[in-house]
């Protein structure tokens, strides 16, 4: 079962990082992506820029609008995700705390449908 | 034959393994429908099985088997519904070995109290699944529509299924925080019923009862934790009050009024003998702490020999591990029993200027209570006022229209 982990946090505590700091916080999600690409949890993983790059896309009456900014103004902003493999929620949720950013901000752990299976 | 008392008795543990079965709730529930019908209808005739759990567990597990079935060759035909024949039932009772049902029951508590959930869900999950309580019965219970609560045990058990909520007992290191969540589960079905906040007197009971049920099994489930034994001895002393803490005008009657010769002699033993195994283990937490104050004072004969000086102190044991003002206006109570109405009515005044117990009626309430005492008959009256404009419990209501008449007298006699 597969499981995407939406790692949230504010921008702002990054930004307002030193170098170092954000060295050893860059160490520590190389550390976990390589342990969970060993255990055979992880299937795909990415960082994101910042929201200040997101761009919002919407198709009204087949016409598209494209709007500056993310689809919703939030207190922590998406950062990054990994998508895992699984057994059951409660793996999930063990693997998604070990993520660094679950000890700044929080992850949002969500079940992806299976189309083979229903 | 009694079918209302044989569902009652079997519903909730061969729901529990059946679910253990066949691992889907819905499947589940509506097998266990199936099989309790078809012994309606069977029993009366040929006779009641010899073991009947393990008749319905094996006839509802049959009957889940064929909807299986049933769904996948449909799926295979594209929707060709085919006509089966009934499952085969089973004609010689087996013998179900104990320990796996229970472990089933243990699995599934602590499935529905999964902290995933919410809540709310936890507990209404907990009393349709575990106790067997309709949706009707849970509704009623909490004062929310029917179809809120069928709503709100639909998204629960999708959620179990979708997002893949485990159906095991969880390890170290996890163990005691999901105990815990199992627990308030539990202690919530508990208070539910006991509160009476509202709600009709026979659900309230029942509550009770299957709460006290579940602290039965995990105190049997899972040995070697004092925090289930605390519960359990919490439960069984408060709820060995229940006959007299409410009048039969449904006042509510406070504990130094209450008539303890009604008290549940039986509850209170057993509720002791667990409050002592608790705290000898070691497991002063909250629950046995709480349940301490309960064994001291269902030691009282009479109001009048209550150890207020203890329970002041369990008090203050309670507010360090957990500090919560509720608690704290309960040792103030307490200390004004031990050392007087004045010194009580210091921890008030220290709690009220916290300004945390703003709106809440138990606050002025219990100030009023002590300005009683203290004869200081206008400034109670003016308290009891503000309780009882606050105060939306009707049996507490009562109560506090009550005093409120009694000092509002006592004044008016002193001015003449």
């Amino acid at each position: 079962m597969q499981y995407l982990l939406l790692i949230y946090g504010r921008e702002a505590d990054w930004d307002g990082m030193s170098e170092a700091e954000q060295g050893k916080v860059f160490g520590e999600y190389m550390a976990f992506t390589e342990s969970i690409q060993k255990s055979g949890n992880y299937v795909a993983g990415e960082a994101l820029h910042p929201v200040a790059t997101a761009t919002t896309v919407r198709v009204k009456d087949g016409k598209k609008i494209t709007t500056d900014g993310p689809f919703a103004e939030t207190r922590e902003q998406l950062g990054g995700y990994y998508l895992v493999n699984a057994k059951d929620l409660d793996e999930a949720t063990a693997i998604a705390a070990r993520i660094p950013g679950a000890s700044h901000g929080c992850v949002e752990v969500r079940p992806t449908v299976d189309f083979s299976q229903s | 034959m009694d079918f209302e008392r044989i569902y009652k008795e079997h519903a909730g543990r061969v729901l529990a393994t059946v679910i253990g079965l066949v691992g889907d709730f819905d499947l589940a529930e509506e097998a266990v429908q199936e099989a309790f019908a078809i012994a309606l209808e069977r029993w009366p005739v040929d006779g009641a099985p010899q073991n009947a759990r393990a008749w319905l567990v094996m006839t509802a597990r049959n009957r889940a088997l064929d909807r299986l079935r049933r769904r996948a060759r449909v799926e295979k035909t594209g929707g060709d519904v085919e006509r089966l024949s009934p499952g085969e039932e089973p004609s010689v009772p087996f013998e179900e070995p104990a320990e796996p049902e229970l472990d089933d029951r243990l699995r599934l508590i602590f499935t529905c109290c999964h902290p995933a959930l919410a809540t709310e869900a936890q507990v209404a999950l907990t009393l349709r699944t575990l106790c067997g309580l309709t949706t009707e019965e849970i509704a009623r219970a909490f004062l929310v529509p029917p179809a809120t609560m069928a709503q709100r045990l639909v998204r629960a058990k999708q959620k179990i299924r979708d997002a893949r909520i485990p159906y095991l007992v969880p390890e170290e290191p996890d163990l005691p925080e999901r105990l815990d969540a199992v627990l308030l589960v539990i202690y919530l079905v508990f208070t539910e019923g006991y509160a009476a906040t509202s709600g009709e007197a026979m659900v309230r009971r029942e509550l009770c009862a299957e709460a006290i049920r579940l602290g039965r099994l995990i105190v049997d489930l899972v040995p070697g934790r004092h925090e289930p034994v605390g519960l359990l001895a919490l439960m069984l002393l408060h709820d060995s009050r229940r006959a007299a803490r409410v009048s039969a005008d449904g006042a509510l009657v406070p504990l130094e009024e209450q008539d303890r010769s009604s008290w549940d002699g039986e509850e209170i033993r057993e509720g002791k003998q667990l409050v002592e195994r608790a705290l000898r283990a070691g497991g002063a937490g909250v629950y046995a702490l709480q349940a301490a104050i309960a064994a001291l004072h269902a030691r009282a004969e009479r109001a009048e020999e209550t150890d207020w000086r203890q329970i002041a102190v369990l008090y203050g044991l309670l507010a360090e591990i957990h500090p919560s003002p509720v608690i704290e206006l309960n040792r103030a109570a307490a200390v004004a029993m031990a050392r007087g109405p004045e010194e009580g009515l210091r921890v008030l005044e220290a709690l009220a200027a916290r300004g945390v117990l703003e709106g809440y009626h138990l606050l002025p309430a219990a100030r009023a209570d002590l300005l009683r005492r203290l004869a200081r008959w206008e400034e109670s009256a003016a308290a009891y006022a503000r309780a009882l404009a606050l105060a939306e419990n009707e049996a507490e209501r009562r109560y506090l229209t009550r005093r409120l008449g009694e000092v509002r007298r006592a004044a008016a006699e002193r001015r003449v």
